[in-house]
């Protein structure tokens, strides 16, 4: 088959991107030839800044040098600009006579800087800030002359002039607001930020109106042009001051590049939003076969100027130049991050107030932290952070999520950590300011990366993302309990280029573009029953999944179809499969069950007999009430399981997302303050729940009386028995972040104790995403939703508790299970002689 | 010379799983088979920290080891990018339904 033909103009960040999410939708579907009127191939623009500041080589900043494009069978034209659009013979002409068929037209001409209409602008030495010529003139400049003076203080008007500076100018910067980067920030964290600066050594001339560039009076001196024109030499402003400049860089804004289309026919808007008015396919409104993504762009009457939204556009567009058809832009969020080391600022949203909102604002001026979050219906709309930065990410996401703050309003100012545990994170000592963290600090410590490492690793290679940080540098890779600072890093190394994603709309991993939620919901509603449905009904992009998205669906499928969905063990994880818990030198440790933490003589004596026979070198108490034998080979798996279920014990599942313990104290039984019988309450629920599976672990305590001493306030489950009855708690954690179990309510009996917390569990089961702790799926569905279903509706509950115990009803020991002879063979190694 | 010795039959190793074989001396070796029935045969020693590859999950022609996560193409034993290393890879075969690996 002939392949089409896809013509690119604009060789830049958007386009490129399209182009890279194109080849690996469908790599063959197109002739791909690509027109760039810069003379190289595509660089990541954003970092312009610190290539300017010094920081960077122009190599460094490369995102596909020329061999991608051969690589890819890609026609690059650089340096070739066009200028006819042949809508009706379907061809593109350069400048040069160039010329290109097209089947399909992509048009991402990205945009210019805007040049203000003063006398003077055209002399030699004014500039604007947009590529690699502009950079490389600036550096030029900064090597010859003293005075640089930047007219704008937004963004891209700082980090020019941070540049500047760094390079020994002596830099002014001129705003005609009254306070700097006034579209990002409120006035107080403005003057913030323009404290920091001004120690730094830059000036500000704010409230200012530029009058005319003059040029250099004194002829002599070298301050004469290269061609003999005479170069600027000062800037006057309406009340008459005048200040030297050898360099001017006007940073007032952009303008988008729309000439180009506009002649071709192609509608660009008229008044105030201009640009390439496309629909949410990215497709031109005037002529489907051409489609636009960019900065040039005018979506839904908003053109972006930013990375993450273009990123966006290029995913959605690149889905519909696939003939895949799915997939709308509807617009994005943006945020903002300050490119200047040292100085942590962050914005995002709509922050201006107005009728309906209101504001919370923390200000410690000696402390140097500035944060105000602006609310409306209890949701954030709008953020500004100075200083402490590090929750950014955390306000935007719950920004991006609509998610409801009403129940931790009052700490919201404090953080997430504080939020939602009060304890701090662990591994990098509560460090919240990532910009001015020192590169030798440990971020990450499980894997013991420091900031250093990260700040190289997305420079160099180019990253854009939390999850390509994740791969590159095993940061937050782990536990994750770092995963804000990584963010932060992150967004103060790409800027505005970082875009934390909806939590709802992540895809579960590579292998697929859908999120958790969709996967979910396409197994419940198209019946789907084992992983190769689900592969092929949602067109998965690998043949068997990987190690993320096979355990999570292969959870979906027997959670949403019990006794009908087959469960597949080469989906699950080694110590799901092997029942046990896999060791650093590749043996196991096995944990048999001690209901409700409770043992007899006779199980302690099979435990020891066992541990004497299998030569097994550790014997330990765990954290979880019970007895672990770790360091066992895996070939005596088998045979260490038949003695120990010859002496009535079965598997604790020690090793799976599943019921793992259900601790209690002594309870009433012995306790002089007990008021209920909580090893038998445990020993109960601990039976109930015998072999669950879950979207993780699940533990669960009994405790008599409010003393507590089983700790039913950190787990998934937690039952304190009091006078008239328990109280029952949901959502605690121990863990890597100690989260406090939050109250569902009071009940009197103990069947009533089993049918709530089975309840609350089966719904954690059918709805919870895999991985994702009670805590977790809380915090995303809330309390409420959960009470709802729960306590305040109890048909509903009573069927939640029903779907439970069938799921349950032939549960089995896996360990017995096992032993039966195909499977356990996999224990066994094959030995050959050398 | 490599030295043919028959393991098992392929179905005692389980589609996108593995079947440890022991030797005398040189390390254990992990035998793959993925969802075509390709087989495939790598030392079952992690380029990372030694982990048991034979215990990790199988997919496409790749493997994840069950440690730390580090990913290895079955073919060539490269670690997958950005993870850089490598595990020896031994000839294996299928004939009449039964493996045969060179060791
Ligand atoms: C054996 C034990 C430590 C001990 O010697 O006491 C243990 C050992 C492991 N824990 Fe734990 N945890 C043990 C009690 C706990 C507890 C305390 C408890 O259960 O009361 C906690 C905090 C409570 C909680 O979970 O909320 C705990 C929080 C974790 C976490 C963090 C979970 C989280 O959501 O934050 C992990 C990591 C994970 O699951 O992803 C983890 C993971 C692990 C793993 C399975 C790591 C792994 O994936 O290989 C460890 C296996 C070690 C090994 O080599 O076998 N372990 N772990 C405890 C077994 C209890 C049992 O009888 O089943
Ligand atoms: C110094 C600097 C710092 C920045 N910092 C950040 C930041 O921290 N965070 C962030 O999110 N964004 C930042 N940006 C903005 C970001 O770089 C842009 O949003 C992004 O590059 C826009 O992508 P684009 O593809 O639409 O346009 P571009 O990347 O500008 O690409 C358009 C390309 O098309 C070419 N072109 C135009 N017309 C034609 C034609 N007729 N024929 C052939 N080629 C043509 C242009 O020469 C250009 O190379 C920064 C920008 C600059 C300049
Ligand atoms: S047992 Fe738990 S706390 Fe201890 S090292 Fe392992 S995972 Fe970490
Ligand atoms: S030992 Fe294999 S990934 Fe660490």
């Amino acid at each position: 088959m002939k392949k089409m033909k896809l013509v690119l103009v604009g060789n830049g960040m958007a386009g490129v991107r399209t182009i890279e999410e194109l080849l690996k939708l469908a790599p063959d579907l197109y002739d791909i030839t690509v027109f760039g009127a810069e003379p190289h191939g595509n660089y990541n623009r954003i970092l312009l800044s610190p290539v300017l500041a010094g920081e960077m080589t122009l190599p460094e900043i490369m995102l596909n040098d020329l061999d991608w494009y051969r690589d890819n069978n890609i026609t690059l034209h650089i340096g070739r600009k066009v200028v006819n659009i042949d809508r009706v013979r379907r061809k593109v002409i350069a400048g040069d006579g160039t010329e290109a068929d097209y089947d399909r037209l992509l048009l991402a001409t990205g945009s210019t800087p805007f040049i203000p209409p003063i006398p003077g602008n055209e002399l030699p030495g004014v500039l604007g800030y947009r590529d690699i010529a502009d950079t490389e003139a600036m550096i030029e400049a900064a090597g010859k002359y003293r005075h640089a003076v930047v007219i704008g203080a937004g963004l891209l008007g700082l980090e020019a002039a941070n540049g500047l500076m760094l390079r020994g100018m002596d830099v002014t910067v001129v705003h005609i607001g009254d306070w700097i980067m006034e579209r990002q920030l409120d006035k107080a964290a403005a003057d913030m930020l323009q404290a920091s600066l001004e120690a730094k050594g830059m000036k500000f001339l704010l409230a200012r109106h530029t009058e005319a560039l003059l040029p250099a009076r004194n002829a002599a001196g070298g301050m004469r042009g290269e061609d003999g024109v005479e170069r600027v030499g000062a800037v006057r402003f309406k009340d008459g001051m005048e200040i030297p400049a050898d360099l001017v860089v006007v940073a007032a804004g952009i303008r988008p590049n729309y000439a180009l289309a506009e002649s071709a026919g192609l509608y660009c808007g008229s008044g105030r939003v201009r640009g390439i008015h496309v629909s949410d396919t990215l497709q031109t409104v005037t002529d489907p076969r051409i489609y636009a993504v960019g900065e040039c762009v005018a979506h839904r009457g908003v053109a972006y100027g930013l990375v993450a939204p273009l990123f966006e556009q290029g995913k959605v567009c690149a889905n519909h130049l696939a003939n895949f058809g799915i997939g709308r832009y509807e617009g994005s969020v943006t945020s903002t991050k300050l490119k200047v080391t040292g100085i942590d600022v962050f914005s995002a949203g709509d922050f201006s107030g107005g009728p309906g909102t209101e504001e919370i604002v923390l200000h410690d001026k000696q402390g140097g932290v500035y944060k105000r979050v602006v609310l409306k219906d209890d949701r954030i709309v709008g953020s500004v952070l100075y200083g402490d930065t590090a929750d950014g990410s955390w306000y935007f996401q719950l920004m991006k999520d609509r998610q409801s703050v009403a129940e931790i309003r009052d700490h919201l100012m404090f953080g997430h950590s504080f939020a939602s545990t009060r304890l701090g994170d662990a591994g990098h000592k509560g460090e919240n300011r990532a910009a001015s963290m020192p590169d030798t600090a440990e971020v990450c410590g499980c894997n013991g990366v420091c900031k250093g490492s990260i700040v190289k690793a997305i420079k160099e290679q180019g990253l854009f993302t939390l999850d390509e940080v994740k791969k590159h540098t095993k940061a937050a890779s782990s536990c994750g309990s770092c995963t804000g600072l990584v963010e932060q890093i992150l967004a103060s190394t790409v800027g505005g280029a970082y875009q934390a994603v909806s939590s709802t709309d992540k895809p579960v991993c590579a292998c697929t573009e859908h999120s958790h939620k969709v996967v979910r919901e396409a197994i419940f509603k198209h019946h789907l029953t084992s992983k190769e449905a689900v592969f092929e009904t949602l067109n998965w992009r690998t043949p068997n999944g990987c190690d993320k998205c096979r355990p999570a669906v292969n959870y979906y499928l027997i959670s949403s179809w019990p006794h009908e969905a087959k469960d597949d063990p080469q989906s699950r994880f080694i110590n799901e499969r092997a029942h046990a818990n896999i060791q650093k030198d590749g043996t196991y440790s096995v944990v048999p069950r001690m209901w409700g933490g409770l043992t007899t003589p006779a199980e302690l004596r099979a435990i020891a007999d066992a541990a004497e026979k299998y030569q097994v070198p550790t014997v330990k108490v765990t954290g979880g009430q019970r007895i672990d034998l770790l360091g066992i080979r895996k070939e005596d798996l088998p045979y260490i399981w038949a003695d120990l279920n010859a002496a009535g014990m079965v598997s604790g599942h020690a090793y799976g997302k599943s019921i793992r313990t259900v601790k209690t104290c002594v309870g009433a039984e012995h306790c002089r303050f007990g008021t209920q019988l909580a090893m038998d309450m445990g020993v109960k629920l601990e039976k109930m729940l015998f072999d669950m599976y879950a979207p993780h672990k699940v533990k669960l305590a009994v405790s008599g009386c409010p003393r507590n001493c089983a700790e039913a306030g950190i787990k998934d489950v937690g039952v304190i028995g009091v006078d008239s009855g328990y109280e029952l708690y949901v959502g605690g954690n121990g863990g890597i972040k100690t989260e406090v179990a939050q109250y569902l309510c009071k009940v009197t009996t103990d069947e009533e104790v089993m049918e709530y917390s089975g309840a609350f569990l089966q719904l954690y089961r059918e709805e919870g995403w895999y991985l994702e702790r009670t805590v977790h799926w809380l915090e995303r569905v809330g309390l409420d939703y959960v009470k709802s279903q729960v306590v305040e509706d109890g048909d509903n509950r009573r069927r939640l508790h029903a779907r439970l115990l069938d799921a349950l009803k032939d549960a089995r020991d896996p360990w017995e299970a096992s032993r039966e002879a195909q499977a356990v063979k996999q224990f066994i190694p094959i030995k050959v002689e050398a | 010379m490599s030295n043919w010795k028959r393991i098992c039959p392929v179905d005692d190793i389980p589609r996108l799983g593995a079947r440890v074989v022991q030797r005398a001396s040189g390390g254990d070796i992990a035998v793959f088979r993925n969802a075509e029935d390709e087989v495939f045969a790598l030392h079952d020693k992690c380029a990372h920290k030694g982990g048991p590859l034979s215990q990790g999950i199988v997919h496409g022609r790749k493997v994840t080891c069950p440690l730390h996560g580090w990913n290895f193409n079955l073919q060539d034993g490269q670690a997958v990018a950005p993870d850089v290393g490598a595990c020896a890879r031994f000839a294996v075969k299928v004939e009449d339904g039964e493996v045969w690996l060179a060791v």
